[in-house]
């Protein structure tokens, strides 16, 4: 099967090395037959909600997110749709703070976001640098960990009735104290997590991927095991690294 | 007002502190004795660099700054006694340890770290300033590139109008900085067909530093260095004061170049591989020629270079040889990369990777450089350091086959099974980051393969 990746802004948001996340959704979906095919959608395209199983959106330095502020603001009502239809998406760091609703400035002033989910993310003066781990359960009965890097200074807040993706382990998470990471809801996930993400939690990478087939076939599939012991050592390594020098949330 | 301490004082402090770092078996001592007399007294450097007789230079720049200051060092060495960082010690704490321990100096030349430039170029003083490049490097460290890139606004603002500033044209955030200034050097690359029509991947500064624009390259020849222009605006490569041309690469061993300024061309064979190092010889040369070198001096210097300490560096091992190429960030890594196969690529590479504060506690720019070109050539690779199951992942999804990845984190044994499996007689590449890279050489120091740097710095 064809599984259609909309890569958004590809050329201005790849600061955490996200090309690595495309890797290993490609290298994972090619193991199990399945095709990857990632489409660049950046500044000025179309975003076509119906042609997408999966939506990727990563972190940019600070200038370039302004410059991507404004456009997928724009593209709003699109992405939105294609929530609503079950799209799934990954947006990490600065793509994470542009789906929320809206990112407060030093100055006071609020530069809106696609909205697609329900947070907001405040200019914080302190940045929350460093190894993070977490603690998530996006299928019943089956926790997971995630172990990944933290960089960012703006403090996210989660609306009534937002799911955190995981709870903090070692490390700031969303805002530094209230020890929740992340945003999930249905087939959506936001994270602050980069390193990049998926190589080492190869779990959430088949999720997303799972996730995406459902969307184009109307059924989730449950994958076979892959052999992940490189990807084991490198989480076992990184949440070593969390639970030692992690950043300290005040809770 | 804190009572100061006499400038003797804190010194002779200071120097004990050295040799107590040395015998104690922690190193060089080439910061700690700076970090005490910075504490003893904060006015330290300043004071001594101010008694140097023929001032100071500096060296900046993400990528180079080491090869530059010792390329450097090497045109002047002969005729003037120098106080130079050598080791790479590049923060205040390090300035301090050279001027301390470089008796009859007559000339500070200091690579000087891109975060710490602004409060060692205060101190100084100095009479040029030789900045080459802006890279992404070490986010969880340095910051955003622009809060750099805005800290040497500041200090090309800040310097005396009588000091010149030295500036690479081909960066478009550095060469911006000697804009409307009257003592400036500008130098660059200027032979397209060495470099390429487009942009490597995650290149920085593809943005108009005016009016943001994307630039239009006709020529990239390292990451976002080359020959840009704004459609938007017309922001362009300023004019070259010096430049190179008629780049010819000899292998792994060398490269050849015109260098070329208003008063004509100096064919020059350099003993050091890959384009980024002709970017470091020209600016070596343009700063040199600002200090008083003479155009043979620049040449002469240029072709008895060695490499920087653990840059470029062959070391002997029986009848083997290592050769360890130190990588920091993408586009350091990109450019040994693409030496490395234009040069006769290895079939075998012991790859480390640390995350020390030093290396950058994050290890996702790993995933920036462009390894494939190497991968695609190597039979087999072993990757080490702390880090070492991350650069396996690197390998895994950049397409390299699972059987061919050894993952030894142990730095000696991952050296040692590298040498295992170099043929009789061949040499084994060994890609460092820097604390990986200074473990590595404790490591053949401990086995008298080579001097300790302290020694050989001396």
């Amino acid at each position: 099967m064809r599984i259609r990746v909309g890569h958004l802004y590809p050329d201005y948001l790849n600061i955490y090395a996200d090309r690595g996340n495309i890797a290993v959704l490609s290298q994972r979906a090619a193991w199990r037959g399945h095709d990857l095919g990632v489409e660049s959608i950046s500044m000025g395209d179309r975003l076509d909600p119906a042609s997408h199983d999966l939506l990727y959106v990563g972190g940019g330095q600070d200038r370039e997110q302004a410059l991507v502020a404004r456009d997928i603001a724009g593209k709003g009502e699109e992405l939105r749709e294609a929530a609503a239809s079950g799209v799934a998406m990954l947006a990490v760091c600065g793509g994470y703070q542009l789906l929320g609703r809206f990112y407060r400035e030093r100055s006071g002033v609020e530069l809106p976001g696609a909205g697609v989910l329900p947070l907001h993310t405040v200019w914080g003066d302190r940045r929350m640098i460093g190894d993070v781990l977490l603690a998530c359960e996006l299928e019943p009965g089956e926790p997971r960990t995630l172990a990944g890097f933290e960089n960012h200074a703006g403090r996210t807040i989660l609306e009534d009735g937002a799911k955190p993706l995981g709870h903090v382990v070692a490390g700031y998470g969303n805002d530094g104290s209230s020890g929740s990471e992340g945003c999930w809801a249905g087939r959506i996930v936001g994270t602050y997590l980069h390193g990049p993400l998926l190589p080492r939690n190869p779990w959430l990478a088949d999720w997303l991927l799972a996730q995406a087939i459902g969307h184009q076939t109307g059924e989730t599939p449950t994958f076979e095991p892959l052999e992940d012991s490189l990807e084991g050592l490198a989480h076992s390594v990184s949440a070593a690294r969390a639970r030692a020098r992690g950043g300290k949330a005040a809770r | 007002m804190r009572p100061r301490l006499p400038l003797a004082a804190g010194m002779a402090a200071a120097r004990v502190a050295g040799r107590v770092s040395r015998l104690a078996g922690a190193g060089g001592g080439t910061t700690l004795p700076g970090k005490l007399l910075n504490v003893l007294d904060p006015t330290a450097v300043r004071r001594l660099a101010s008694r140097l007789p023929r001032g100071s230079a500096i060296v900046s720049a993400t990528n180079g700054k080491t090869t530059t200051a010792a390329m450097v060092a090497e045109i002047l060495s002969p005729k003037v006694k120098l106080a130079h960082n050598r080791a790479g010690a590049n923060l205040l704490s390090g300035i301090a340890s050279t001027l301390l321990s470089s008796n009859g100096a007559e000339l500070g030349l200091f690579e000087v770290d891109e975060a710490a430039l602004p409060d060692v170029a205060r101190r100084v003083r100095p009479q040029a300033i030789c900045l080459g490049n802006l890279f992404r490097d070490q986010l969880d460290r340095y910051g955003e590139l622009e809060l750099v890139a805005e800290r040497w606004r500041g200090v090309a603002r800040d310097l005396d109008p009588a000091s010149v500033l030295v500036v690479n044209g081909d960066d478009p955030q550095v060469g911006d900085l000697a804009r409307e200034r009257e003592r400036a050097v500008v130098f660059g690359l200027d032979d397209p067909a060495c470099g390429s029509p487009t942009l490597q991947h995650a290149a920085d500064s593809k943005w108009c530093v005016r009016c943001g624009t994307p630039y239009d390259y006709s020529v990239a020849y390292v990451g976002h260095l080359g020959d840009y222009r704004c459609p938007g605006c017309g922001h362009a490569r300023p004019a070259l004061d010096l430049a190179a041309r008629a780049v010819e690469p000899h292998g792994l061993e060398a490269v050849s170049f015109d260098l070329v300024d208003s008063e004509g061309s100096l064919r020059v064979r350099l003993p050091l591989p890959g384009l980024y190092n002709v970017y470091n010889a020209v600016a070596a040369a343009a700063l040199a020629g600002v200090l008083g070198a003479s155009r043979e001096q620049i040449r002469s210097g240029l072709e008895r270079f060695d490499a920087a300490f653990g840059r470029f560096e062959r070391i002997r091992v029986g009848d083997e040889s290592v050769l360890i190429l130190l990588v920091k960030n993408p586009a350091g890594a990109n450019e040994v990369v693409r030496t490395l196969v234009a040069g006769g690529p290895p079939r075998l590479a012991v790859i480390a990777l640390n995350d020390a504060i030093a290396d950058g506690r994050d290890v996702s720019w790993i995933w920036d450089v462009d390894f494939e070109p190497l991968l695609e050539r190597l039979d087999r690779v072993v990757v080490s350091g702390g880090r070492a199951a991350e650069l396996a992942l690197r390998c895994k999804y950049g397409g390299f086959p699972e059987t061919g990845i050894e993952v030894v984190p142990e730095l000696d044994r991952a050296l040692d099974r590298g040498l295992e499996l170099t043929p009789p007689g061949g040499e084994l590449v060994v890609l460092p980051t820097y604390t990986a890279m200074l473990s590595l050489r404790g490591i053949a120091t401990d086995r008298g393969w080579v001097k300790p740097y302290w020694e050989r710095a001396a």
